[in-house]
């Protein structure tokens, strides 16, 4: 009896049913947030007395770096969850951070190199930050990639959740590496985006602006996942029925 | 009334099996170090002739080439198994498959990562590499290819069943070969620059130990998802 | 000898591509007992021989070995099975006689000599040198059948067991179909032709077809909280 939370939660219809009655506010939450860190981040956070205003890249590269790291970390759970459990929305929930992580870590990089054109005077420096971010993209794309390669749903999500489980007892190896390889190679005077010198008034709107962002992966996950269900769903009769309105 | 079949037994059985069929296919075994000895020739080509740029950039192009030339021969690891039914048969023993998929990675190795092995210091006169660098690059090798055929089988194991697994193996299994790359050519650039390098062999053997411990545990698993298909 | 039956089927189901192949099928194997599986193309009898083999998962139902949930006993389960299905798991690089050796020895001990002997069972006498790509696809499945002379597995689970043989190896198969089944074991087939043996039960797969919108209803069915 005590389990039968649990197989609610691995249904579809319970999930997408439930969480129709959040998407509205969390939408709400995630662009009061956004909005106030922006207009605080890029009109009254002061300039940086080095960098001048291109810092101000921050306030969008740190909260997507954050979470591409996290969302790895999503879609790997909720794969194990769905191996484990054989609960198919959990397959869902895995699919969708796939796509997300590696938008963020697309938005990551990308945000990084334009911080890096006025910062260092070049596009692309092999950081350990950048470098190790770049492996994570590969990460999701290989995930992204091997589900799209089976025409069985089922394999390919088995398939994707061991990769992605892989991954994760991968990547704080990696990320050791790609920081002692960097060591290695240039001594530490690149030492860019040091948190701790980071002025008060820049912190508050960044804390703000990482609030809005997970609020929006949130959101985005939820999305995609009820997208999931009704498209997987769709034979079904409840599904039907949604759609008809 | 039946009779245990023990696991040592039924690793040397399978071990035995594809050393027969790794020999027997001769050609297969030279294609990897065919492939070492070209890219090898191509660097020249590509770069530069002198002796000085080489002799810097020989450890790092060692590595990268060894990786891909195993990397290109993963996909065979189970593909004859698969398509001819066996691996059906050795995943309905009642023993788990832990052993097999060691067998299979050890013959593999012994087939297609130490030969890399071997040649690899000849390579090296190639590309000027210091005598300094020699036994490191023979180490590191030694080491690093065995941890890449482990983590390699994971990725054969998934793409089995996949008619046309073979650039998806490479996609899936490079950004996980990032930190044997990284200490294999640092071993091997350290003992150059005359540093100590047994440090970084360390770290690599630490490598294969995990890989051997943990990545079979993947490999059962996707093998037995890509039988279950 | 108790009357516990080898492998009980209860309410069995299978899914596949969200289509139900069969469903509700009830059957008891006991010892002794020869079992043709009918049914035509694409009514599911690979999918059956594979879900009992647990290569391929049941949505519904539940499998017994010996009166125990067959996922609680698979290691027993495992041990007296022997399965040969569409790919005979030849080696095209190993002779015949290699081949066999190699699938024997996987789950028993077996000599040299057991091993020549069960390939002249299967008229490949002359052959045991004759390296795999030699071997027609007839022959290659012959060197399959050879493993039911070395087995001590008591379940024998065969798709298509006839196709690669002639009028006389049938004949050869089904005495040792009877010889197994005598000494307390059981054989579960599938086959096209119809089987000159005469004490065969049948399941016919035609008995176990889902109604028309069977699934939608168990989703329904599911998901009434």
């Amino acid at each position: 009896m005590g389990w039968q939370w649990f197989h609610r939660l691995g249904s579809p219809r319970w999930f997408y049913e439930k969480t129709s009655r959040w998407m509205f506010w969390l939408a709400l939450v995630t662009v009061v947030l956004l909005i106030v860190g922006t207009v605080w981040g890029l009109a009254f956070a002061p300039m940086d007395s080095k960098q001048g205003n291109s810092y101000r890249i921050i306030f969008i590269h740190v909260p997507t770096a954050f979470l591409a790291l996290a969302g790895y970390y999503v879609m790997a759970i909720a794969g194990a969850v769905g191996i484990i459990w054989q609960i198919k929305l959990s397959y869902m929930v895995m699919r969708s951070a796939a796509t997300i992580g590696a938008v963020l870590t697309f938005i990551a990089l990308l945000t990084g190199a334009v911080w890096g054109k006025p910062t260092w005077g070049t596009w692309w420096v092999w950081d350990a930050r950048i470098t190790s971010m770049l492996v994570l993209f590969f990460l999701y794309l290989g995930v992204i990639a091997l589900q799209g390669a089976y025409q069985n749903g089922v394999t390919a999500n088995k398939a994707s959740a061991i990769l992605a489980l892989v991954g994760t007892v991968n990547i704080p190896i990696i990320y050791k590496s790609v920081d002692w390889w960097f060591t290695l190679h240039q001594p530490a005077t690149l030492k860019f985006m040091g948190e701790s010198s980071i002025d008060i008034s820049m912190a508050y709107p960044l804390l703000v602006m990482i609030s809005g962002f997970y609020c929006l992966y949130a959101w985005l996950m939820l999305h995609w996942t009820r997208a999931e269900i009704v498209e997987s769903e769709q034979k079904t009769v409840w599904v039907r029925d949604l759609l008809k309105g | 009334m039946i009779t245990e079949v023990s696991l040592f037994r039924t690793f040397l059985v399978v071990l035995q099996c594809d050393l027969v069929i790794g020999f027997r296919q001769r050609g297969d075994m030279l294609n990897p170090v065919v492939f070492f000895l070209m890219v090898v020739t191509m660097m020249p080509l590509g770069i530069t002739p002198q002796a000085n740029t080489l002799a810097g950039l020989a450890p790092g192009l060692l590595w990268v080439v060894a990786l891909l030339a195993c990397l290109l021969s993963l996909n065979s690891l189970f593909r004859a198994d698969f398509e001819d039914g066996s691996l059906e048969q050795l995943i309905l023993r009642p023993q788990s498959l832990y052993f097999v998929v060691i067998a299979k990675v050890i013959a593999h190795w012994l087939t297609i990562g130490l030969p890399l092995t071997l040649v690899a210091p000849l390579l090296g006169i190639l590309l000027s590499l210091p005598a300094e660098g020699v036994v490191p690059l023979w180490l590191s090798l030694l080491l690093g290819t065995m941890t890449l055929s482990l983590i390699g089988g994971i990725g054969a194991a998934l793409t089995v069943s996949l008619s046309k697994g073979g650039l998806l193996l490479s996609l899936i299994i490079m950004p996980l070969y990032v930190p044997v790359l990284i200490f294999g050519a640092s071993s091997v650039r350290f003992a150059v620059e005359g540093l100590p390098y047994l440090g970084t062999l360390a770290v690599l053997g630490t490598f294969c130990a995990l890989a051997l411990i943990l990545a079979p545990l993947a490999t059962v698993g996707a093998l037995k998802m890509s039988v279950q298909e | 000898m108790s009357i516990v039956p080898l492998l009980e089927l209860q309410q069995l189901q299978c899914v596949r591509d969200e289509r139900v192949l069969f469903t509700g099928i009830d059957y008891m194997i006991n010892s002794g007992d020869i079992v043709q599986i009918e049914g035509p193309n694409g009514s599911g009898k690979t999918t059956l021989l594979r879900t009992l083999i647990q290569l391929f998962p049941h949505d519904e139902g539940q499998m017994l070995w010996q009166g125990h949930p067959v996922s609680h006993v698979r290691y027993d389960f495992l041990s007296d099975l022997l399965f040969i299905g569409h790919l005979p798991g030849v080696k095209k690089t190993l002779t015949s006689r290699e081949n066999l050796n190699f699938l024997a020895n996987l789950q028993g001990y077996y000599t040299a000599e057991q091993v020549d002997e069960a390939l002249v069972q299967v008229g490949l006498y002359g052959y045991e040198e004759v390296i795999g790509y030699q071997l027609s696809a007839g022959q290659s499945r012959r060197i399959a059948l050879a493993r039911l002379y070395l087995t001590q597995a008591r379940l024998w689970i065969l798709d298509e067991p006839y196709t690669a043989l002639d009028a006389q190896g049938i004949g050869k198969l089904e005495m040792l179909f009877i010889q197994h089944v005598e000494q307390g074991g059981a054989v579960i087939f599938t086959s096209h032709q119809p089987s000159n043996l005469s004490n065969v039960k049948r399941l016919s797969l035609l008995d176990y077809r889902p109604q028309a919108s069977h699934y939608e209803m168990q989703e329904e069915g599911v998901d009434d909280y």
